[in-house]
């Protein structure tokens, strides 16, 4: 294969940006998002949620830490593409065990670096997110162009299906459990199933370390089967796309539900229980990618900065207000972050109490989910 | 929570005077928090003794004290005024201990005030290290081993414990004063004693040593719902060792994973917890070992910082005034973020941009301390630069610095280092890194381009290798660069702008472009003329960029992964001004205009707290080389003002309140303001005082990059001190017009020759004076003028290189430093006024008429440089008669000079006759010390005047009365450059500045050396030693103090003087006759007052010792006569009666109905 000077990246709208492209060389067709977190590339890349999206990375620098075996969200990288302002040419951690960009081009995905990362994100934030495709092969633009405008998008589609897990699985834990602080195994543990659609890591290591015995299983598991297993509670994780492609999930949550099963849902999983309510959910301009966003417990009136990662809501709206109470908003936006079920125990946040990466402020979630397991034993 | 309303007047200190540590910072953390609490609608009593600072401005508090920071001072203060509140945090540390001051003799409780912003707690636990410590174990938070000891013994012991090296510093002192690093038990007792000498609870605390280290600071901020936010981080490129205060930082931090980061962030928000800090912003420092990530905590201050000014812009989250919504009851998230305009302050700022800090020293001001850093800060000011990459932060940072330099090698157009090749491989040199100093960088890189590899490099010197690599990569941009020849630029001219482009994006400077190209192809034809040039394919490979290992084969990749490919500009607006030919632009120039041909224009990008997620509003702005500009400049009538650069000794704050005030002045007449400046500390550079910002280096390039941008309707150069001055010329010559003073005019009033001609025509006095270049010319016109002479350097500010020669022997090796310090200049001769008084004026002028702002009498007699001697207004011992010479030849030199704006005139009188020294068409030093204590705003009427207003629009037509007297100390900084003679001279070496004011001279003399921090005794012991010259006019002294009750010492050849005349006094060794000698009865505490005055060599050595010793142990100290007589009658009229503490505010109200 003949070397290639330069990577093309083209938007649906015709923007054309070269630069010098890293990872592999290939050609990916993706939505394109950016994300403002300063620091945890690695837990982003590796992010199931992120599937079939590219990430632009704002910060100016990326891959300066290299990549370390320790913080995987999952077993490998799931963008389809990355873009940022400049890749490191340099790795500097005592943890770091591969550069950025070997890695990448292990795991067959392309980046580009050297484009006006700034310029691309004030773009998206005005015209909203955007197909696009990047070649890091020569492919001309004008066939990307029409490549991104041929792909069909996320609206509507199942994701899920490429990232959960194939069989069901009991989590025994993994090398970044030791950076979990505060953990309380001892605590006479409590079975949670965890509904895999896309599950980051982190939320298995907050669970247990809380005190909790998980059973991973994937999205597709019919609830009956769930039931069966008579946990203590159900976890509905994160993951990837637009939650309306995913009918049977929302089948399932409406029975957990209704079969009084006290559940916790992030991000993915918070929009299944809303659509289990009757809500509808939208899509957001250009999403919240971002480690810095402040959300607000209406309750207290406390704010949590928070770790984000999603492209549509609950809309508040469609809410039965009798039965749903709000309980978190973003203060940057006023868009539903939290809510639980007054009759029932359910809650769940639009944002990502495990962080990695991000701000450790909520990780309290996890023991508000072990409390309210205990309150369902004990009834 | 809505804001506190059980409080409605709220006292603020300031920080004093500028010292080391403790800088302009504070004047924009105090601003802030005047203007948001005042906004509020709170009575906002502020207290500061600092006439320099925007603080003080009597417009911007409702009451604004002038005062020395002292708990007495300030509880008489809050006696009379009786504020609810106090906010003790934006004032520094001397803020800080006032409250714990008036907290522990019970004053606030008496007074009924409390504390918002900070508890006496958590003051306690942050700055005591024994409390600090006890408090972060019980919190289970890590920190290195170490305690507090008061003796030697306990400091054995402990080092016994904690093993060497070892930390060992001063309980309770400011910008690590008194701390030491200690490699064997044999250094452990000078470095004890110091520490405990230093610190003013005698405590000396000692530590494991995590030299070598990684360090890092987080700036938090929390409020009082427990809402906590990190503001922002910051790494420090010098290890563990070099006080922060003296490290090159970087924001954000650049190699930590976000593990790493959220522990600190966890472990921060623990401290405030465990420490108490309920509302405000606070900053968190930590040391990581790079091998193997342990962190331990360093410190906490709970109070804003020098490192929260730097945050704040860097972020542009403004966290002092911030701190001081919180502290009123606020929360977070009730706060809208002005940047955005939309969402709150209860967030965490994204960058996607790189900030460098770099300090800025002083060394040659103090010849004999010692230059290498370490815990103690040296540094005396900072610049900050903005980039998107590290190598555009940093080398546009290098370019603000001011030192001549302007690329990493050190060199540079100017009067900077060499560059110098040949020994960087060498072992020595290499090791010789280890050692931090002033100019590490510099060598840094060069080893680098040397082909040190950065392994070592980074094992010799502690400095990351991430930064390193990024040094690799410049320099390889830089061997590319130098390949080219004017032929092969004509051949393949698309090739060559990738690769300027390449250059411009990692932050080279036009200049060092021209000189690496100049560098390889010594005589370079005019460089090719572009016709729409094309960015199509690159042609043939053209050299393999170094470094980029990741890229899959980049033939032809020069510019490695930080290069921006595309050329694209969207805004049209970048004509090229005409080609500058001033001072300094040559190749520049023609760099310039290559740029313009190629159509390599820097675009300006926001600083918008969130990395573009919303929209800025407020045009905070610094430039880049990227795709797209954000720059929107208006079409309203604008002014660009340029700011002062990095402070330094010489040029203060008291430049940038000038340019501030022209900024507000320029705001009410309708224009649009736009401020330049690159000093992270100052109020100029706060988004909040011009109506744009452009945070950028104060190079003739960049300044020339915004006003082509911008299109302003003129550029203000006479408020920034030199550095705007220097600029000048350059954009004179591109066309650029100055508002105000013509240059030509400046021009002439720096030009000696030319202005001694002027002063001849006007038939103004002037001392006898000589233009030289050469030692032997300088030898005949001093033996034509006649010694002492006065030798320096044209075109300096400060004083630099400045010196009295007093016979010809001594000539030579002055007129060799001068030669050094300002290279191709000539240096003058003057004759050197002895005994004579000088008079500083401040005037304005409209171009037809002059009005006298202020004339300020020096207290020292001539030789010292006027930035370091006391002066006071109105004069105290000059008659009317010699007044309306000095007001007569102001008025003349105005007029004959086309003065559009301000103007200071420097006189000497001796034997009866009114000398003009030297003439400054500039806002000088003096204006915000003369503009509070007359009232008259002369930097406001100056900027009003260079718009267009006469002083007869503005109703200035007579000179202001002054009510009583205000006396200007200078504050000097030798405490903190251990080695330095604490003695006054030619050469300025002050810091800082404060005010006394009273009805009386006595006072208000008193009242500045109290602010100084030197409190004069009234009562004790006094020690004399004065050269034979002085003798006679000692006596007088010797005697009032003995009439007023001191007992009196002195050494041996002024004791036998006194005693001849029949006054008591007690004889006491010189240092070289042994103890005890006069060395020991200062440190033992036994004088409060010591009168020595220097002069001839070998009094200057003993002198030396006796005035070091009294620097160390706080004794006030009197280093000329006139000074001396001064402080007597100061403790005469305090032995009378109190003091008594006005309002500027007040004493306005007073003065206007007389």
């Amino acid at each position: 294969m003949t070397a290639v000077q330069h990577a093309t990246l083209v938007l649906e709208d015709g923007t054309t940006l070269t630069g010098q492209p890293f990872g592999a060389p290939a050609d990916a067709v993706f939505e394109l998002v950016f994300n403002t977190s300063m620091t945890g590339y690695q837990e982003i890349l590796t992010d199931p949620s992120y599937r079939g999206q590219a990430v632009l990375f704002t910060a100016s620098h990326v891959g300066n830490v290299g990549i370390n075996p320790e913080d995987y969200e999952s077993t490998a990288p799931q963008v389809s593409a990355v873009a940022v302002r400049a890749l490191s040419p340099d790795v500097s951690n005592w943890r770091a065990t591969a550069p950025l960009s070997e890695w990448l081009a292990m795991h067959g995905v392309p980046g580009i670096s050297g484009v006006d990362t700034r310029y691309l994100t004030r773009t998206l934030r005005d015209a909203g997110t955007m197909k696009a495709a990047l070649s890091t092969r020569g492919t001309s633009a004008d066939e990307l162009l029409a490549a991104a405008r041929a792909w069909p998008g996320l609206d509507g589609r199942d994701m899920v299906r490429e990232v959960t897990c194939p069989e069901p699985f009991h989590w025994t834990g993994d090398a970044a459990d030791h950076w979990i602080t505060g953990a309380n195994r001892a605590d006479g543990l409590k079975h949670v199933v965890l509904y895999d659609f896309g599950a980051k890591r982190n939320i298995l290591r907050h669970l247990s370390a809380a005190g909790m015995r998980v059973t991973v299983v994937p999205a597709d598991t019919p609830a009956a089967d769930v039931l069966a297993m008579q946990p203590a509670g159900v976890m509905l994780s994160n993951g990837p796309g637009d939650p309306a492609g995913l009918p049977y999930a929302v089948d399932a949550v409406q029975q957990l539900i209704d079969a009084d099963m006290p559940l916790f849902g992030i991000c993915l999983g918070h929009q299944l229980i809303g659509r289990a309510l009757g809500g509808t959910t939208s899509r957001l301009k250009f999403g919240h990618h971002a480690g810095n966003h402040p959300v607000q417990d209406v309750r207290t009136g406390r704010v949590a900065i928070t770790a984000q990662n999603h492209n549509y809501q609950v809309d508040i709206a469609s809410l039965d207000a009798d039965a749903v109470e709000i309980t978190h908003l973003s203060l940057n936006d006023g868009s539903l972050e939290g809510m639980r079920l007054r009759n029932r125990p359910v809650f769940s946040v639009q944002y990502h109490p495990e962080a990695a990466p991000g701000p450790h402020d909520s990780h309290d979630l996890f023991g508000e989910f072990l409390t309210l397991l205990g309150g369902h034993a004990m009834a | 929570m809505p804001k506190r309303d059980d409080i409605s007047s709220i006292l603020i200190p300031g920080s004093g005077p500028i010292v080391i540590g403790q800088a302009a910072e504070f004047d924009y953390s105090g601003t802030q928090a005047v203007k948001a609490l005042r906004r509020e609608g709170y009575r906002v009593i502020l207290v500061n003794s600092n006439p320099a600072t925007i603080m003080t401005d009597p417009d911007l508090a409702d009451v604004t004290y002038i005062e020395p920071l002292t708990p007495e001072v300030l509880e008489a203060i809050i006696a009379q005024e009786r504020p609810d509140a106090l906010l003790p945090t934006v004032g520094g540390q001397t803020a800080l201990n006032l409250a714990l001051a008036l907290s522990e003799n019970g004053a606030l409780e008496r007074h009924g005030v409390t504390l918002i912003g900070a508890s006496i707690r958590s003051i306690r636990a942050a700055e005591d290290r024994r409390d600090f410590r006890d408090t972060m174990l019980a919190a289970g938070i890590p920190i290195p081993a170490g305690g507090p000891v008061h003796s030697l013994a306990e400091a054995e012991a402990l080092a016994e414990m904690a093993g060497y090296p070892l930390l060992v510093r001063a309980s309770f002192a400011l910008g690590g004063s008194g701390a030491s690093w200690v490699q064997d038990p044999a250094g452990l007792p000078e470095a004890v004693r110091a520490a405990i000498a230093e610190s003013p609870i005698r405590q000396a605390w000692i530590e494991q040593s995590v030299a070598g280290w990684k360090e890092y600071e987080l700036e938090v901020m929390r409020d009082g719902a427990g809402n906590f936010v990190v503001v922002c981080s910051i790494e420090n490129l010098d290890p563990m060792g070099v006080h922060t205060g003296d490290s090159i930082t970087i924001a954000p931090a650049q190699t930590l994973t976000d593990r790493e980061y959220q522990v600190l962030r966890d472990l921060a928000r623990q401290v405030m917890e465990a420490v108490g800090v309920a509302t405000g912003g606070a900053n968190v420092q930590f040391a990581v070992d790079p091998r193997s990530g342990q962190v331990v905590v360093i410190e906490m201050n709970p109070r804003v910082s020098r490192s929260s000014a730097l945050a704040s812009k860097a972020t542009g989250f403004p966290i002092a005034k911030i701190a001081a919504l919180v502290a009123a009851g606020y929360t977070l998230d009730e706060i809208t973020n002005d940047i955005t305009g939309v969402t709150r302050v209860a967030f965490e700022p994204s960058l996607d941009y790189v900030v460098v800090k770099i300090p800025r020293w002083a060394f040659e001001k103090f010849p004999g301390v010692d230059v290498e850093l370490g815990p103690q800060m040296k540094s005396v000011g900072e610049v900050m630069a903005l980039g998107r990459t590290f190598p555009e932060a940093l080398n546009k940072a290098v370019q603000s610095l001011e030192i001549g330099v302007d690329a990493l090698d050190g060199t540079g157009s100017g009067e900077g280092r060499k560059g110098k090749d040949g020994n960087e491989g060498n072992p020595e040199f290499v090791e010789g890194l280890r050692r931090p100093a002033a100019g590490r960088l510099f060598a840094l890189y060069r080893a680098i381009r040397a082909g040190v590899a950065v392994d070592e490099l980074a094992s010799v010197t502690g400095v990351d290798p991430w930064f390193l690599g990024q040094l690799v990569e410049i320099a390889a941009l830089e061997q590319e660069l130098m390949r080219w020849s004017p032929e092969l630029i004509a051949e393949a001219t698309p090739d060559f702008a990738r690769l300027l482009r390449a250059a411009k994006q990692m932050g080279f400077a036009d200049a060092h472009v021209a000189r690496l190209l100049v560098k390889t192809h010594p005589h370079p034809s005019p460089l090719p003329q572009g016709e729409g040039v094309g960015f199509g394919e690159l042609p043939s490979a053209t050299g393999r960029w170094a470094g980029s290992q990741t890229l899959p084969s980049p033939t032809g990749e020069w510019a490695g992964s930080q290069m921006l490919p595309s050329p694209s500009v969207e805004w049209a607006g970048g004509q090229m001004l005409p080609s500058p030919s001033g001072r300094g632009a040559g190749g520049e120039g023609e760099i310039r205009a290559l740029r313009h041909q190629l159509a390599i224009l820097p675009t300006f990008q926001r600083v918008d707290t969130c990395a573009a997620e919303f929209e800025a509003q407020t045009p905070y702005l610094y430039s880049a080389y990227e795709h797209a500009d954000e720059a929107r400049p208006t079409d309203r009538r604008k002014i660009l003002i340029l700011g002062s650069g990095p402070n330094r000794i010489g040029q203060g704050v008291e430049f940038d309140y000038c340019c501030c005030q022209a900024a507000f002045a320029l705001s009410a007449m309708d224009f649009e303001t736009i401020m330049l400046n690159c000093n992270p500390e100052t109020v100029s550079t706060d988004y909040d005082t011009a109506d744009r910002l452009y945070f950028e280096p104060l190079t003739l390039e960049h300044v020339l990059n915004v006003v082509e941008r911008e299109r302003p309707e003129g550029v203000i150069v006479q408020f920034g001190g030199q550095t705007p001055l220097n600029l000048a010329e350059g954009l004179a010559a591109a066309g650029v017009p100055i508002l105000g003073t013509a240059p030509q005019s400046i021009w002439l009033a720096e030009d000696r020759e030319r202005f001694a001609a002027l002063l001849d025509k006007l038939d103004i006095p002037q001392p006898e004076n000589a233009i030289v270049r050469s030692l032997d010319e300088a030898r005949i016109a001093a033996e034509r003028i006649g010694y002492p002479v006065l030798v320096r350097p044209s075109f300096v500010l400060g004083g630099r290189a400045m010196a009295i020669v007093g016979h010809e022997s001594q000539l030579a090796g002055f007129v060799e430093q001068a030669l050094l310090a300002a290279p191709g200049q000539p240096l003058l001769v003057d004759q050197f006024m002895e005994d004579a008084y000088e008079i500083d004026v401040d005037a304005l002028c409209d171009g037809e008429r002059v009005v006298i702002g202020a004339i300020m009498q020096h207290i020292e007699e001539a030789g010292v440089h006027s930035g370091d001697s006391a002066c006071v207004l109105p004069p105290y011992k000059v008659s009317a008669y010699h007044l309306d010479f000095v007001r007569d030849y102001t008025r003349r030199l105005g007029l004959a000079l086309e003065v559009r704006g301000l103007m200071n005139v420097q006189f000497a009188i001796k034997d009866d006759i009114v000398y003009v020294l030297e003439v400054n068409p500039r806002a000088s030093r003096t204006v915000p010390f003369a503009s509070k204590a007359t009232g008259l705003p002369l930097a406001r009427l100056a900027a009003q005047i260079m718009a267009g207003k006469t002083l007869a629009e503005l109703g200035v037509l007579e000179e202001p009365a002054v009510d009583g007297f205000f006396v200007k100390e200078a504050v000097l900084p030798f405490k903190k450059m251990p080695g330095a003679d604490a003695i006054l001279g030619p050469e300025m070496r002050s810091t800082g500045e404060v005010m006394g004011h009273a009805a009386r001279f006595g006072h208000a003399f008193a009242k500045a050396q109290l602010a100084a921090g030197m409190g004069l005794p009234l009562g004790g012991a006094a020690l004399i030693s004065v050269n034979d010259y002085d003798k006679g006019a000692a006596l007088k002294i010797a005697r009032d103090l003995y009439r007023m009750g001191f007992s009196l010492y002195a050494t041996d050849g002024t004791a036998a003087y006194l005693a001849r005349t029949g006054l008591p006094v007690e004889p006491v060794n010189k240092v070289k006759q042994g103890s005890p000698h006069v060395v020991d009865l200062i440190r033992d505490g036994r004088v409060g007052l010591v009168v020595n005055t220097p002069l001839g060599q070998q009094a200057r050595e003993e002198g030396s010792t006796i005035r070091i010793a009294a620097t160390q142990m706080d004794v006030p100290l009197l280093t000329t006569l006139s000074a001396a007589a001064a402080a007597v009658a100061a403790i005469r009229a305090l032995r009378a009666k109190d003091f008594k503490y006005r309002s500027l505010q007040d004493h306005y109200r007073t003065a206007g109905q007389r």
